[in-house]
C-alpha cells in the first residue's frame, strides 16, 4: 500500500474486532484517525495518558472493550496505572502508541523515549507490535485475540507515516 | 469527624445498586469494612485515579448510579479529571471527597487542602453541584440528598485526621477478583475469567 492507511477504514476495523470505548490524549501521528473518532462522537479526550488509562479501565469494569490513544511521551505517565491497575487486576486495554523519535530522527524532547519504547513495553510485559500499513488490520484483529485471552494490556505502536 | 465516623454516616444511605470506586490508601480500606457490597470496587494502587475509573463506569453505563469515594491527596494528584468530569457532566456520577488535610496512610503529611478549597476547585472545574459539610450532623442531614442529586455532584466531607495507623485491615479481595466481581454486578456477560 502506498501513502498511509485510511483512518476510516482502521477506525471501522477497531470497531469489527470488537473495541468501542476510546479515550486519550492525541499525537500529530493519529490526527486523522483521531478526527475519524471525533466525526463518529466515539472519542473522549482526558488530559492525561494515566487518567486515560483510569476512565478505560473503568469502561472495561462496566463492559466495553477500550482503546487509550496516545504519543509515546504519555507511556511514561502512565506506567503506575499499568502497574498498579490494569496488570494487577486483569484490566486490558489497546494502547494505541504512537512512536515520536523513531530512529533517532526527530525533535530532541522524544529521542530518550524513542530510544527506549520498545524495551519499556517489554519491560512491562505489554505485547506489541508496530505494523506496516498492510499489517494494520491484522494486527488490530490480533490485539483483541490476546486481550481476550490473557485480560492483559497490549499495544499498537503507530511509527510515521502509518496513517494518511 | 474521622474517615470511620463519616463512612458510618454515609455508607448506609447509599442506595443498593449504587457502583462505589474508593480511591487507595485509608479510604478503600474504611471503606470496605463500613459496607461492602459487589458493587464496591477498591483501588489498592494508581492514587488518583478513582475519580477516573469512576467517570469511565459512568459514561460505559448511563442508567447506572456511580458514587467515587475520593480523598484530599487523591483529587490534588488528578486534578484534571476534575475538568475532565465537569466537562463531559455524566448525569449519574457522584463524587465525594473526604478531605483530612493530610496524607494518612504515609503518615499524616500535609496536603494543600487548607490553602486550595477542593470544593471551591470543583466548582470552578463547572460540576453541576458542589457541597461541603463539616459536622456529623450536617453529614446526616445532607446524605440523601446529595446521593439523589443529578451529577456531576460533589461534596467535600471535611474530617479529622485519625489517630495514627490503619482504620481498618487491607483489603481482603484478590484485585482481580474485584475486578470480576464488579463486572458479575454490572451485568456484563460471559465474564467468567479472572476468579481464580
Amino acid at each position: 500500500m502506498s501513502g498511509g492507511f485510511p483512518a476510516d477504514r482502521f477506525v471501522d476495523r477497531l470497531l469489527g474486532a470488537g473495541f468501542d470505548f476510546f479515550v486519550g490524549v492525541p499525537c500529530s501521528l493519529v490526527k486523522t484517525p483521531l478526527a475519524e473518532l471525533e466525526r463518529r462522537g466515539l472519542y473522549l479526550g482526558e488530559t492525561r495518558e494515566d487518567a486515560a488509562l483510569g476512565v478505560a479501565a473503568g469502561a472495561f469494569l462496566a463492559g466495553r472493550m477500550p482503546v487509550v490513544i496516545m504519543q509515546n511521551s504519555g507511556l511514561g505517565v502512565s506506567l503506575n496505572a499499568l502497574g498498579s491497575l490494569h496488570l494487577l487486576y486483569r484490566i486490558p486495554v489497546l494502547l494505541l502508541v504512537t512512536w515520536r523519535g523513531y530512529q533517532g530522527e526527530d525533535a530532541p524532547e522524544h529521542l530518550v523515549m524513542g530510544d527506549v519504547l520498545p524495551r519499556l513495553l517489554e519491560l512491562f510485559a505489554v505485547p506489541f507490535r508496530a505494523p506496516l500499513p498492510e499489517a494494520l488490520e491484522a494486527d488490530v484483529d490480533w490485539a483483541a485475540a490476546r486481550m481476550r485471552e490473557t485480560r492483559r494490556p497490549v499495544a499498537l505502536v503507530v511509527r510515521p507515516g502509518i496513517f494518511e | 469527624m474521622t474517615l470511620a465516623d463519616a463512612l458510618a454516616l454515609l455508607t448506609p444511605a447509599i442506595p443498593d445498586g449504587t457502583v462505589c470506586i474508593h480511591a487507595n490508601g485509608y479510604i478503600g480500606r474504611a471503606g470496605c469494612a463500613a459496607r461492602d457490597r459487589d458493587e464496591c470496587f477498591y483501588m489498592i494502587g494508581s492514587m488518583g485515579l478513582a475519580s477516573s475509573i469512576g467517570l469511565g463506569v459512568a459514561l460505559a453505563q448511563p442508567r447506572r448510579r456511580v458514587l467515587v469515594l475520593d480523598g484530599d491527596g487523591n483529587v490534588l494528584m488528578n486534578l484534571g479529571t476534575l475538568a475532565t468530569i465537569a466537562a463531559q457532566a455524566p448525569p449519574n456520577l457522584l463524587h465525594v471527597c473526604f478531605d483530612n488535610g493530610a496524607h494518612a496512610s504515609t503518615g499524616g503529611q500535609p496536603t494543600i487542602s487548607d490553602r486550595v478549597p477542593l470544593d471551591e476547585v470543583a466548582r470552578a472545574a463547572g460540576y453541576r453541584f458542589v457541597g461541603r459539610v463539616e459536622t456529623r450532623a450536617a453529614l446526616a442531614d445532607g446524605a440523601p440528598a446529595f446521593l439523589a442529586r443529578e451529577g456531576p455532584a460533589f461534596l467535600l466531607v471535611r474530617i479529622a485526621l485519625g489517630p495514627p495507623g490503619p482504620p481498618a485491615p487491607r483489603i481482603p479481595y484478590a484485585p482481580e477478583v474485584m475486578t470480576a466481581r464488579l463486572r458479575r454486578a454490572l451485568g456484563v456477560p460471559g465474564d467468567r475469567q479472572g476468579t481464580r
